[in-house]
């Protein structure tokens, strides 16, 4: 990263890149060690249950002995633990590629590394990337496909949401006392102190971030001309931190109040005391938002991939979902594991209060959103 | 380089070994992949239709969108202010350090430190600032000026780029001779008159040629302003960036490419005029 800034054609340079990535799709031919003692092809498969079970799916898994995941940062809705707890459990080995890539650096890693034994079997996408590249995807119905609401999901099973959670404002309250709105951010005490979780024309989490304003400021799903307005108001008192905040940026006191999504901005995630670090989901505008799993659909280790899949929806103690919870954040079969008791209903205590109708956006509100601060965010907090 | 290897060869070699040649294969090699194909690949991808095969040049038309308009006026200022104040204090600092012993403790030292604080630069070096002079210290707490676009990350860059002068520029300044200094005064020709009329003259071009170089420096900057301005996309580097990743559904790689291209087109003007002025340089460095 340090080199790129002496480097006259940084842009050049990705483009070589990206054609050398293209080149070698050109010879593509079909990775070894995908299940060939097997009946079942596992690229193929859209179940467990069609493939021959689980116990099939968990044979072909370690046979290929490798998974490659891409963009899971280890204290993001508890990736870390999941991915040593996976590969324990079955003894494959786990690659992790660019922990702090973005959704669209995972699709761009599809498409280079394609037919190559490095591309990324499994994905972990916003839903704005997701629903604009499902050619990619392989169909795939996990056993607790059921538990998964209907419209959280694609109905064959190319993508199907994962874990979300509600935009929030965490913050230091031995510095700032308890925060019970958005407006208050305005105030003189919070001199270069608000900052977002990234460039809201590049960043999922930093769009729902100023959307999350904007519908504190009686702004609607549909238009988000108020949330810009709130963060031109915020750059104009001095309040506005351009530094993303990050727990580097918490912790060096740069970004003492940070938007973020809740399960991104808990104390133990961000390194803070849980006696002054507090996380505000504000009830006038409960945003939520859901990121999506998909396999790849030319995956180079087709069954890992799948049993990738069966361990992140499984509903056991030791499963998926239950540490996704873990981390803060609210796992997609929730609803139904409350009901059936599978749920850790310590960890599930933990999550912050939120009262009130949760809004979701749709593709087109989040896409008319983007439009509107592609043109107008840079003047609005310059 | 290429004046020194030419005046170096005998003016009537006759025939040429056919082997001679073989020697530049690597450094031509390395600048094919490295240079042109990157180049080409840029200009490739800005032309051609992004939705399938063909070329056009409507992709071009976005360098006249206002936006991005915008991100290369940023960029030249930042990289012009940055380079002129760099060039002004490293020019002084490294005279300061060549008119002292030339083999002195002082030098070396000027000349270690600004060897490793002219790389010194990205994330580190934005960190560094957060850390000791940020709004967090106490030095600068509550000046939000220091978060305003170009004041803010200018002096930051201003960190690295001094450095590069005082690198860059000291060998122009050792080219001086006390001789002419000497010659100037048995003429009754006072210290102005010495600038003015002898080392004035002599140094410009260097002095120019460096401060374009600092300003290409500035201009290919990413990490450092990507680390502070995170949240706002001020320069091309970033645009660039921005249309590579977005995942809000912005990402568009073609547009990348011709922002791209149009940044190689900013480097060749200003790499021509920094050629032309080592030209005239090495006329009396010979």
């Amino acid at each position: 990263m340090r080199s790129s800034y002496r480097l006259a054609l940084a842009g050049a340079a990705a483009a070589a890149l990206l054609a050398a990535g293209c080149s070698s799709s050109g010879s593509s031919s079909g990775p070894s060690g995908s299940g060939t003692s097997s009946a079942a092809n596992w690229a193929t498969e859209t179940s467990a249950a069609a493939g021959g079970g689980m116990n099939a799916l968990v044979a072909a898994a370690k046979k290929e002995g490798t998974l490659n995941v891409i963009a899971l940062p280890p204290n993001w809705a508890n990736y870390g633990t999941i991915i040593n707890d996976f590969s324990q459990k079955y003894g494959i080995k786990v690659n992790s590629a660019n922990p702090t890539g973005s959704s669209q650096d995972e699709v761009n890693a599809v498409k280079q590394e394609n037919g190559t034994a490095a591309a990324p079997d499994v994905l972990d996408v916003g839903m704005a990337v997701a629903l604009a590249n499902t050619t990619l995807f392989a169909p795939y119905q996990v056993s607790t496909w059921s538990d998964i609401p209907a419209s959280q999901k694609e109905p064959t099973g190319l993508w199907y949401q994962d874990y979300g959670g509600y935009m929030a404002i965490g913050y230091n309250s031995a510095k700032f006392g308890t925060i019970t709105s958005v407006s208050q951010l305005l105030g003189p005490k919070f001199k270069s102190a608000v900052a977002l979780n990234g460039n809201p024309t590049q960043a999922n989490a930093a769009l729902n971030g100023v959307m999350m304003a904007n519908l504190a400021q009686g702004g609607t799903a549909s238009d988000i001309s108020k949330g810009v307005n709130f963060f031109h108001q915020l750059k104009q008192a001095g309040n506005f931190v351009p530094v993303m905040c990050t727990a580097a940026t918490i912790k060096a006191g740069t970004t003492p109040v940070c938007i973020n999504w809740d399960y991104l901005s808990t104390a133990s995630v961000v390194g803070q005391p849980t006696s002054t670090w507090k996380v505000f989901v504000p009830s006038n505008a409960i945003l939520g938002g859901y990121y999506a799993q998909a396999i790849n659909k030319n995956a180079p280790h087709p069954a890992a991939a799948r049993l990738w899949e069966e361990y992140l929806y499984s509903q056991v103690a030791t499963g998926g979902q239950n540490l996704w919870l873990v981390g803060g954040a609210r796992p997609v079969e929730m609803p139904a594991m409350t009901s059936n008791k599978t749920i850790d209903s310590n960890a599930a205590a933990k999550l912050p209060a939120v009262t009130g109708t949760p809004v979701f956006l749709t593709p087109t509100q989040a896409t008319d959103a983007a439009t509107y601060l592609a043109q107008n965010w840079a003047n609005a907090v310059k | 380089m290429t004046a020194t290897t030419a005046g170096a060869q005998p003016e009537r070699a006759g025939r040429r070994p056919p082997l001679a040649f073989t020697g530049t294969l690597p450094f031509f090699a390395y600048v094919g992949v490295f240079l042109l194909l990157p180049t080409g690949i840029v200009l490739w991808g800005a032309i051609r239709n992004p939705n399938g095969s063909g070329f056009e040049l409507s992709g071009l038309k976005l360098l006249g969108n206002s936006t991005v308009r915008g991100y290369f006026v940023n960029s030249v200022l930042l990289s012009g202010v940055t380079a002129i104040t760099g060039a002004v204090f490293g020019a002084v600092l490294a005279y300061a350090v060549a008119v002292g012993n030339p083999q002195g403790v002082i030098r070396r030292v000027y000349l270690s430190a600004s060897g490793v604080l002219a790389q010194f630069g990205g994330v580190t070096l934005a960190f560094a600032f957060l850390a000791t002079i940020g709004p967090t210290s106490g030095v600068l707490m509550h000046a939000s000026w220091f978060y305003d676009f170009p004041q803010g990350i200018g002096l930051i860059y201003i960190y690295f780029q001094i450095p590069l002068m005082v690198l860059v520029f000291l060998p122009a300044i050792d080219g001086l001779r006390v001789q002419w200094r000497e010659a100037t005064e048995n003429l009754g020709g006072s210290s102005l008159q010495f600038w003015r009329y002898v080392g004035g003259p002599l140094l410009a071009p260097a002095f120019i040629g460096c401060t374009l170089l600092l300003f290409a420096n500035a201009l290919s900057a990413y990490a450092t302003i990507q680390a502070w301005d995170n949240q706002i996309s001020y320069v091309v580097p970033q645009s660039i960036s921005a249309a590579m990743t977005s995942e809000v559904g912005l990402a568009a790689p073609n547009q990348a490419q011709v922002l791209a291209l149009g940044m190689v087109v900013l480097v060749a003007i200003i790499m021509t005029g920094y050629a032309l002025l080592q030209r005239r340089t090495a006329r009396w460095l010979r």
